[in-house]
Order: C-alpha cells, then structure tokens, then sequence
C-alpha cells in the first residue's frame, strides 16, 4: 500500500509541475502582494492547465496525506523526491530549459542524497 | 554606469531567493502540522473520501493545509521568475527541514546515514543555485 500511494503521488506531482510552469510562463512575472494573491487566483481560475495541475496536485496531496499518516515524516518527504529526475529531463524536452553541466551535476548530488535519506 | 546596470538584476535575485525560502519555510511547517494531525487520527486515511472531509476538521490537519496552499501561492509566483528546474533542486532543502523537523517535533529516529545524506544535499543545492535562474527567455531586460 505504501508504494501504491507513492506512485500515485509521484505521478501526479510530475504532471501537476509540468502544466503549472507551462502555463505560468506563458502568463509572464507574477508578485505575491494583497493584489497578487487576488490577481494570481484570478488567473488561476482563467486558464485551464492550472486547473488540470490543481486537481492533479489534489490527488497527489491526498496520496501524500495518507502516506505521512502511516510512515515517518522523515521518509515520506524525501520518497516524493523520486520525481525529481524526471521532472528535470521533462523540464528540458517539453519545456525546452536548458539544463547546464554544473546543474545537471548538481541535480544528481541532491538525488543521491535524497536517495540516501529515504532508505 | 556600470552599477546602474546591475540594479535590476540583484532585485530580481533578492526576489527570488526571498519567495524561495518562504516557500520551503511554509511547506515544512505545513507538511509537520499535516503528520501531527493525520498520526493523532483514530481511523486510516486511504482510499475513503468521507474520511478525508472529516480529517479536514482537525486543527493540525487544517492548519497544515492552510500553510501548504499558501505556499503553492508562492510557488506560482516563483515560477514565472525562475526555471522549474532551479526551482526543484533548490526545494531539495525542504527533505533536509523535513528529516530536522520530523527528528525534533515527531521524535523520529534519524541515523548517521541520513545526515551524511543532509549533506550530499546541501552540496548539490549550492551547486545548483550558483546557475542562472531563468533560460527560456522573454522576461529579462539585462544584458
């Protein structure tokens, strides 16, 4: 059950992050004054990949409380990091960022590491 | 001439580090109020949507909630001024605060592993954040 939960948040979370940046771009720089947050969930509201992310980042938050009900904090947290991986190669191909050597290498220290965390 | 150029940059750079740690601090805090809550529940979570509407009224859970929404808030808006993949390996730092915060507020066992493991974090971190934060273009007028 755990790892079905897992997968589930993980799943959802990549998506959710591909669609929130691929829109958000397109929606150029955003503040978060009183005015931002009013103007962010206006926005939110007007653009239909948000929504897509919202509900994905809703089936990845329940997934998430689930998990943290039964495991430790200190597991659950650093096992959603297995998206990770596969957010950045997607951040590149889909969203076409350019992924340098020293972030590349970089990313992979933060995995191992968060690899190490999790066992 | 030369500073006057780099005004705009360094506001930009402050921003973005500024929404950045209020988005690892509120999503720490909210994650450790969400495992208070959910532990302290008599009935299991997965797969029943009348428990999670009831969960909704714990105080822990609901406060978690409210800090892990906000949150995202922040996080939108940190996402139009930086690239979703500087963003992910900075948000590395929020499974360190979660292993620190799990080990002081849950009382849960961190073994020497686990901090070796803080730290391949915290190198890969710092690596990461010495890159530009934005690649796509559009949205900077430097240079």
């Amino acid at each position: 059950m755990t790892w079905v939960l897992v997968t589930v948040m993980v799943v959802a979370t990549v998506l959710s992050d591909l669609l929130q940046s691929f829109e958000m771009k397109r929606a150029g720089e955003q503040s978060v004054g009183v005015r931002g947050v009013g103007r962010l969930l206006r926005m939110i509201a007007a653009r239909r990949y948000l929504l897509l992310s919202i509900v994905c980042l809703a089936f990845s938050f329940f997934a998430f409380m689930a998990l943290v009900q039964s495991a430790p904090l200190s597991f659950a947290v650093p096992v959603s990091a297995s998206s990770f991986i596969l957010e950045t190669v997607a951040a590149k191909v889909l969203l076409k960022e350019q992924i340098g050597g020293r972030r590349a290498a970089g990313c992979l220290l933060v995995l191992c590491g968060v690899a190490l965390l999790g066992k | 001439m030369v500073l006057w150029e780099f005004v705009p940059i360094s506001q930009k750079l402050v921003r973005t580090y500024f929404l950045l740690v209020l988005f690892l601090a509120l999503r720490a805090f909210g994650n450790l109020s969400l495992a208070w809550g959910t532990k302290h529940m008599p009935e299991k979570l997965a797969g029943d949507p009348l428990v999670y509407i009831r969960s909704m009224l714990d105080p822990g859970i609901a406060m978690g909630i409210a800090m892990l929404i906000l949150a995202l808030l922040v996080r939108l808006a940190l996402l139009s001024v930086a690239d979703l993949s500087f963003i992910l390996p900075m948000t590395a730092i929020g499974y360190v605060l979660a292993a620190l915060l799990g080990r002081v507020f849950l009382h849960e066992a961190v073994s020497a592993q686990r901090w070796l493991a803080v730290m391949l974090i915290f190198g890969g971190a710092a690596l990461v954040s010495s890159t530009p934060q934005a690649t796509t273009g559009k949205m900077e007028g430097s240079k």
